[in-house]
């Protein structure tokens, strides 16, 4: 029995065809597109720190109201045992808050889909606890738990979580609804229909809450070391930039501000490379399509 | 492949049968009345009618997924664990599995790993012939192809009944054309027995033995024309005197069922 179809091939490379003007344009554009991507930024970058240079040097700014670059790369440098220390510490909070975000974020996620019940009594505490500002929060926090470590990450818990349990209630309730029909047709169990439907559907979603938690653990980690403000040995980025503004440091304060912001921006591309290479075979979000 | 033996219609031992079913929605809207459908071994039946019929309706009753409001649906020695397979309008895969996985969907959720059910997978892929496109993503499939893959997942336990519920009406007529003599291809060689919805009377007279007429409002059965041609059906069936004769009665009834003048 011969059913197959055939499937519209890959449009080959029209190698014999000689390329006109036309596509000789289309095709630089390309290539255009492509390298601008980064060479832009780094043009505007690099044009900026020129230009924060020539200010501080021509209009004699003394280096404790406004370093310039070259002072804050040096103090970087020369801080740098203690800066990474103290990164680390935030790092450490910040890897640790996401961690517990994801597994409350989902495990609550999963609770409110299984039982109307339970996400009736809860989901408003969620979205109270969500939408009080953590620095009124944080205070309290640091009274009632001794350990500061055990503060700092419930601080940055609770910043980071909301978008992981929203975004995966969501995920979890949005599987095909003739899909559903189907698992009830062939008898699936509820966990069969969470294991092998719910959760696949959900991950889409999970991974966006995921990538907006990254950021938000990062600053509830920041913002939660700026109330506790212990010092001393164990204290983290956010701590050495209040302690160098107390002494006029500017220069550290930059160099801290520095470290913070590229680890944003490094845990914001880690988690996005990993929702691409999650999702990168099946879903819409992850394909690239030829124009 | 041998070929079941299949009995003449009206010596097929019953698979299904629905006594006397209704179907109301909100306590007054009636989707469906004291519809009695008998449904025999072997047997190819359409449920044909205007929308607002009841046909999708009834579907979801034999399928479980409602109950009925009055009336009994009974299978004929109990229900079962491989009852049923199901085709929806939409190919209805999942996007995060392969071709193959989607495929072995009812037997996973019997709890059967793969390795022991690969066989039977592999066999109901090439009976639609797709098993080139076993490790593939449906994403990466045509309308038609992903269609093949929703009858594979449907047939590859060979269930009692098979229940489609217009599959092919997103479908273009070229490639619908197609998976009809497929379909009644594949039904001959597994020899199951088809429930399927449509609202098109050439479909339905080229694929069924039994076609089954309902109107609205409410919905009811209506006539039942039977269609003697035997299978296998092939072009020149689609192109006889026969099929247009068939198309004219089943038109008739669909007028009928619509309230109008054929």
């Amino acid at each position: 029995m011969s059913l197959t179809e055939t499937r519209p091939a890959k449009a080959a490379p029209p190698e014999t065809v000689a390329l006109d003007a036309e596509d000789m344009r289309r095709l630089r554009l390309q290539r255009f597109d492509k390298i601008g991507k980064w060479l832009l930024p780094l043009v505007v970058l690099i044009l900026a720190i020129i230009g924060w240079d020539r200010l501080v040097v021509w209009n004699n700014i003394p280096h404790y109201i406004l370093p310039g670059p070259g002072l804050v790369w040096t103090t970087l440098v020369q801080d740098w045992a203690m800066l990474l220390d103290a990164l680390l510490v935030t790092l450490q909070i910040t890897m640790m808050a996401l961690a517990v975000a994801v597994i409350g974020g989902v495990g609550l996620a999963v609770l409110f889909t299984q039982s109307r019940l339970i996400e009736m009594s809860f989901y408003p505490y969620a979205v109270i606890l969500q939408v009080t500002p953590i620095v009124a929060i944080a205070p309290l926090i640091f009274i009632y738990v001794d350990s500061r470590t055990a503060g700092l990450l419930m601080c940055a818990w609770l910043v980071a979580f909301f978008p992981v349990l929203s975004n995966t209630t969501l995920g979890l309730n949005s599987a095909d609804h003739n899909l559903r029909d189907l698992f009830r047709i062939y008898g699936a169990t509820r966990w069969q229909t969470l294991r092998y439907l719910r959760l696949p559907s959900a991950l889409p979603y999970f991974l966006g809450g995921l990538r907006i938690a990254g950021g938000l653990a990062l600053i509830g980690a920041v913002v939660a070391e700026y109330v506790a403000g212990t010092g001393g040995i164990g204290s983290g980025l956010a701590f050495r930039i209040l302690e160098a503004g107390y002494r006029l440091n500017i220069p550290r304060m930059f160099a801290a501000l520095l470290l913070i912001a590229i680890t944003g921006v490094v845990i914001f591309a880690g988690l996005s490379f990993l929702s691409h290479m999650l999702l990168r075979k099946w879903h819409e979000s992850a394909i690239k399509r030829e124009t | 492949m041998s070929r079941p033996e299949r009995p003449p219609l009206g010596q097929r031992p019953p698979v299904l049968e629905m006594i006397g079913v209704d179907k109301t929605f909100n306590g007054d809207v009636v989707a469906l009345k004291a519809m009695n459908l008998t449904v025999n071994q072997g047997d190819f039946i359409s449920l044909l009618g205007p929308s607002g019929c009841g046909k999708s309706t009834a579907l979801r009753l034999i399928a479980g997924l409602s109950l009925p409001s009055r009336g009994k649906i009974a299978w004929a020695g109990g229900q079962g664990e491989n009852d049923l397979g199901v085709v929806f309008q939409e190919p209805t895969l999942m996007p995060w599995a392969t071709v193959s996985e989607n495929v072995w969907l009812p037997f996973r959720l019997r709890g059967q790993p793969y390795a022991a059910v690969k066989d039977e997978v592999l066999e109901a892929l090439k009976l639609v012939g797709l098993e080139k496109f076993q490790n593939a993503y449906p994403r990466e499939l045509s309308g038609g192809m992903k269609m093949r893959v929703s009858i594979a997942r449907a047939m590859v336990t060979k269930p009692r009944l098979i229940l489609m519920d217009e599959p092919f009406a997103a479908l273009d007529e070229i490639t619908r054309f197609r998976l009809n003599n497929d379909l009644l291809k594949l039904k001959e060689a597994i020899g199951c027995t088809v429930i399927f919805v449509t609202h098109s009377v050439f479909e339905s007279v080229f694929l069924s033995d039994r076609i089954v007429v309902m109107a609205a409002r409410p919905g009811r059965v209506i006539r039942e024309v039977t269609v003697p041609a035997p299978y296998p059906r092939d072009e020149d069936f689609r192109t006889s005197a026969e099929y247009a004769a068939l198309c004219r009665e089943a038109s008739a009834a669909l007028h009928e069922a619509m309230g109008e003048p054929a």
